[in-house]
């Protein structure tokens, strides 16, 4: 075994892996919100149809996108990959733990929340990437150019209570993802330092209760607009 | 006090095992837990049955040794070892659970004997330094910062107890590992062997069959020395940094 699948293989470079691709997510996931919050724009979803199309079409958004989809995949066979190694690792669990004494819930069903933010990701590639990809799509004209309308797949989307529960509720699910998940990869890499890792740790809270917010608001907004 | 206590009994590696009660009375609140059990095996002894087995030996807090897994947690309801908890700490009437620590790399030998000898082949693979042989060298020869000493005086503290990975949910023993390699690392004394150190010790509690770490915290809440979790991310860069510049292959 060469020495980079060893490293690999340990479980320090398997959990280097989980790191690396978290925080890329997260770093995409701040791109995601930017783009999303045009869909508040009041202008009939002009900026957003854009502002999709103009993404599509730019090479280095598709490499990037790409890229994307393999740190998710390589995020969730890792994750699977781990959950096993670490179960397997107390085949006879206690019969009392008061394991609530010492750690945080999100910090202890980390692969639960993943498994339930995949459901999401899942439901919402299906309904908007791929749809925009490949869906027919109604067309929108502005100044002379055809664009894709998605706004309208996205609104009528949202016109339906029952997917904006599901939205938000999974913001809610991402939410405790990321209050564990975004300290936590900083001290994977070993960046723990009295300096900066209360600072890590307090954007890591503040970020995973304001992004999946914003990211809330939007099909809330939508509804009510509607 | 009086107490009734639930047991975990297992005649030896092979045996399938399971809880058994007994009753205690009489119990002083001044007792340490280990001699609650003390007590307890007397009479069994007496009555002829099997003795409850259980790990100890300094009963001061500084070997190591005793364990138990008592009411859920490791060491039981303190942040302390098992033998400088006292009777105190629970109430009259009370069912205490105890059972042994629980991990694939922690075989239970007998009733709540667990083999951590998983601990000593970690620190076989790398828990040393190179010294000269010869003449003793005169004290503070080396100049070692103050703030450095420290960390790495907290970070032998570490008495292989065991109760970090019994804590943590993954059975991962990365916060025994990581004060054993900080603690070397840290001084000029462990330099020598500071990059093969981290790889092979990280290769051997792999081994061993001990979890990954999900940085809950839990080892750091429960560690009866009060070993911080800053000692991981201290181990993650020592051995990220080894596999990618060592002259290890
Ligand atoms: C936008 C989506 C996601 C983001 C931003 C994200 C982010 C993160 C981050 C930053 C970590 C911490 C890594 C570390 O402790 O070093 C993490 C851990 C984890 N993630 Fe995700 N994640 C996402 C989706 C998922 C999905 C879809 C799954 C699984 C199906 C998943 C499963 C896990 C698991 C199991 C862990 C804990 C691994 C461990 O330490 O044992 N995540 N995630
Ligand atoms: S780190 Fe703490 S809990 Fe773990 S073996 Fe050392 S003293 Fe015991
Ligand atoms: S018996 Fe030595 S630490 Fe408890």
């Amino acid at each position: 075994m060469s020495w980079v699948s060893k490293t690999l293989n340990s479980t320090l470079g398997r959990k280097l892996l989980m790191a690396l691709t978290g925080l890329f997510l997260i770093l995409f996931l701040v791109v995601h919100l930017a783009g999303n919050l045009q869909l508040l724009i009041p202008d009939g979803g002009e900026s957003f149809n854009i502002y999709a199309e103009t993404m599509a079409k730019n090479p280095l958004i598709r490499v990037v996108s790409i890229g994307n989809f393999a740190f998710i995949l390589i995020h969730v066979v890792y994750s699977i990959m781990l959950s096993r190694y670490n179960k397997a690792a107390r085949p006879i669990g206690f019969a009392e733990s008061k394991a609530n004494t010492n750690s945080a819930w999100a910090s202890r069903n980390m692969g639960i929340l993943g498994t339930l933010i995949l459901i999401f990701l899942l439901v919402h590639l299906r309904g908007f990437w791929y749809e925009f990809k490949f869906g027919e799509i109604p067309t929108a004209v502005y100044e002379g150019v055809t664009y894709k309308n998605v706004y309208l797949i996205v609104a009528e989307a949202y016109s339906n209570p029952l997917y904006v529960l599901f939205y938000v509720v999974s913001m809610g699910f991402l939410a405790f993802h990321l209050s564990h998940g975004f300290a936590s990869a900083f001290q994977t890499l070993g960046l723990n330092h009295a300096k900066y890792s209360p600072l890590i740790q307090k954007v890591g809270i503040g970020f995973s209760i304001l992004i999946p917010a914003l990211f809330a608001l939007i099909p809330i907004m939508m509804f009510l607009q509607a | 006090m009086n107490l009734t206590l639930k047991i975990w009994r297992q005649r030896n590696n092979a045996d399938k095992g399971g809880f058994k009660e007994y009753k205690v009375t009489e119990v002083s609140k001044d007792m340490s837990f280990l001699e609650m059990l003390d007590v307890l095996n007397e009479s069994l002894t007496e009555k002829g049955e099997d003795p409850v087995h259980f790990d100890h030996d300094c009963r001061e807090g500084i070997c190591g040794m005793c364990s138990l897994y008592i009411n859920g947690k490791p060491h039981g309801p303190l942040q302390t070892t098992t033998c400088q908890l006292h009777m105190r700490s629970f109430n009259d009437g009370e069912t205490i659970t105890i059972e042994p620590w629980r991990a694939k790399a922690f075989p239970v030998m007998k009733d709540l004997v667990v083999d951590r000898s998983a601990f000593d082949r970690i620190i076989q693979a790398g828990g040393y330094i190179s010294v000269n042989t010869g003449g003793v060298p005169d004290a503070n020869e080396i100049p070692i910062p103050k703030t450095v000493a420290d960390k790495a005086m907290d970070a032998a503290q570490c008495i292989g107890c065991g109760a970090c990975v019994a804590a943590c949910k993954n059975a991962s023993a990365m916060l025994f590992t990581s004060a054993k390699i900080s603690q070397l690392a840290l001084l000029p004394q462990g330099q020598v062997e500071r990059k093969t150190r981290a790889e092979k010790m990280v290769a051997q509690m792999d081994a061993e069959g001990f979890g990954a770490c999900t940085n809950t915290g839990a080892c750091e809440a429960e560690c009866p020395k009060g070993i911080s979790i800053t000692n991981i991310a201290r181990m993650n860069r020592e051995y990220f940094t080894a596999v990618v510049s060592s002259e290890n292959l």
